[in-house]
């Protein structure tokens, strides 16, 4: 492949699973068309929230007769990252399906188990693989920022949140997909699981609202994903959320390893 | 080097290997004869430590298959039933994957690809995707993938199934120039397989080893009896009585043939001479005469179905098969 092994070091197992799943993935039509929605949608949304920002910028103007302050990073940003949760946990998901599904189904899994690699490894370079190709994606979407740079003036710093916002939101959401495909050989359970399963924590935040300010509704609330993005595309960086992603993240692959692990006890 | 002890595997209520033992030596080939589903898969899924087993020790090259899993992983080049190959990957890609994974790297990766390459004769796909390669390809490239490291013990779960009668003789080549050098074992539910490139054979059924020798030993432990088949021109309407006569003839059996019947005299006893000079004698025509050995099929089948608790008298119309 691309990495002529210039080291006589032998490369590290996660090393040659991540550049054999990017090379998947690259040669499958899946990136391209998740790649093509996510930025065709990213675009689109951006669009329409300048367009209203813009009508109401001219409404504004002709009532008070003077050029009012827009607040682009209201009007736009905030949108846009919070509709992008909705397509994130409709695309993600497509992306992740195939990671042990695929391996269980075309009996690779088994080959992939008596390597002399470790599941960690396994786990860690099919996610690290599946992150890689998301970050690509959502650095392609920083397009837009910067054309809005060029023309208009607004603050860089809850823009930059939203991004870290995304991206932790993002390896969240793969690693419920990984974990989801860990459990299954068909692809479409798998993806359907990982849509139930981030369905469910979203609807958390609706639980929490209800249960109100009470211990339990403030537990059920900062389960779901939801207040904590909030805080990240509002330009809050606070430790509570960064935890929150992190720590989902690494318990949903913790779990796919505990369920690839012992598929052989089965 | 492969030493197991008494393995048993349950699934639930199902026992698909029962108290199993055997062993491979250094440089051996080792076939794993049964029919489908006698648990041959169980026994070498056991040995890769992909799965363990409910009781018993398997061990690789003196390291506990449950225990040391690592170790066993990379002393052991595997070949499970279904090649495992990604369909996007072309096959050098592959194999450089499936190198890498093993640890190699540089020109030792190179080498060994070139060298698998050279071996099952993959030189001419290298760049070809796996998905556009025939099922007989596939195979090879499965079978690369088990030997690029070079591991001391290969483990082949039907390695000729989807060949070609010429691939299949290239293929049981290799498997016999790896003796000496690995130890191998091999499953096949093909006869003739077994004869041609192994050693030992171990016959299991019901997930139990019903036999275990070499071809040759196999075929004559089982056999009671030496038995001739002679056939006549015109031999009389009483012949099997008449055969009785000749010294050392302790039964004569009628055959399928009319003009065929089978002598049987005692084990390690010879009575060619005796039947011909006496057919000579009488005249009656003697076409063809001729040894029956048993072959390692009717070891099998004689073994499978005693084990699947089919009666004893089977064995007579069994004789009368020669």
């Amino acid at each position: 492949m691309q990495a002529k092994a210039s080291d006589t070091k032998p490369m590290p197992p996660v090393q040659a699973i991540i550049a054999k799943e990017l090379r998947s993935y690259f040669v499958s039509p899946i990136v391209y068309v998740v790649g093509g929605v996510f930025l065709l949608t990213f675009g689109f949304l951006a669009y329409l929230y300048i367009v209203f920002t813009g009508a109401q910028a001219i409404q504004l103007m002709q009532m008070q007769g003077s050029t009012a302050q827009i607040n682009l990073n209201d009007l736009v940003f905030r949108n846009l990252f919070a509709s992008m949760r909705f397509v994130l946990l409709l695309i993600l998901p497509i992306l992740t399906m195939r990671l042990l599904a695929e391996e269980r189904k075309l009996r690779t899994f088994e080959f992939l188990m008596t390597a002399p690699v470790r599941v960690s490894e396994i786990i860690v370079g099919k996610f690290i693989s599946v992150y890689l190709v998301f970050l690509g994606m959502l650095l392609l979407t920083t397009l837009v920022p910067l054309t809005l740079a060029l023309f208009s003036d607004f603050d860089w710093y809850p823009v930059l949140t939203g991004y870290l916002g995304m991206t932790l939101l993002g390896g969240f959401f793969l690693a419920v997909g990984l974990f989801a495909s860990s459990i299954t050989e068909n692809q479409i359970v798998a993806a359907f699981t990982s849509f139930g399963l981030l369905l469910m924590c979203w609807l958390l935040a609706g639980l929490g609202s209800l249960l109100g300010d009470t211990p339990a509704g403030h537990v059920v609330s900062y389960l779901s994903f939801m207040e904590h993005f909030d805080h990240l595309v509002r330009g809050l960086i606070d430790t509570k959320d960064l935890v929150y992603y992190v720590s989902g993240t690494v318990l949903m692959l913790f779990l796919a390893h505990r369920v690839v692990d012992s598929s052989r006890w089965k | 080097m492969i030493e197991v002890r008494t393995i048993t595997k349950r699934y639930g209520n199902l026992t698909a290997i029962d108290r199993v033992t055997f062993r491979v030596d250094k440089g051996e080939v080792l076939a794993f004869l049964g029919p489908n589903g006698a648990g041959k898969t169980t026994t070498m899924r056991i040995l890769t430590s992909f799965i363990p087993a409910t009781e018993g020790t398997a061990q690789v090259a003196g390291f506990d298959c449950a225990e040391q899993p690592d170790e066993v992983k990379k002393r052991i080049g595997y070949l499970p039933e279904t090649p495992p190959v990604y369909q996007e990957l072309t096959v050098s890609e592959y194999l450089a994957f499936v190198g890498k994974l093993r640890g190699l790297s540089g020109a030792e990766l190179t080498a060994g690809m070139d060298r698998v390459m050279e071996r099952l004769s993959l030189g001419s796909v290298r760049q070809r995707l796996i998905a556009n390669l025939s099922r007989g390809y596939r195979q090879r490239v499965g079978l690369a993938q088990a030997l690029i490291h070079d591991p001391p013990v290969l483990i082949l779960d039907e390695p000729t199934v989807g060949l070609d009668p010429k691939q299949i003789i290239e293929i049981r080549e290799l498997i016999k120039s790896l003796a000496g050098s690995h130890s191998v074992i091999l499953s096949t539910h093909i006869l003739p397989e077994a004869t041609a490139v192994c050693q030992r054979v171990v016959i299991i059924n019901g997930g139990r080893i019903v036999a275990e020798d070499t071809p040759d030993q196999l075929s004559a432990r089982l056999r009671r009896s030496e038995k001739i088949s002679v056939t006549l021109k015109t031999p009389p309407a009483d012949v099997l009585e008449r055969f009785r006569e000749v010294a050392g003839v302790e039964h004569v059996l009628a055959t399928s043939e009319p003009h065929t019947v089978l002598i049987e005299c005692a084990l390690g006893r010879d009575i060619r001479e005796e039947v011909a000079r006496f057919v000579v004698g009488l005249d009656w025509g003697l076409l063809e005469m001729k040894p029956v050995s048993m072959t390692l099929e009717d070891v099998f089948l004689k073994l499978t179905q005693r084990e699947d608790g089919l009666p004893k008298a089977n064995d007579a119309s069994e004789s009368e098969r020669h």
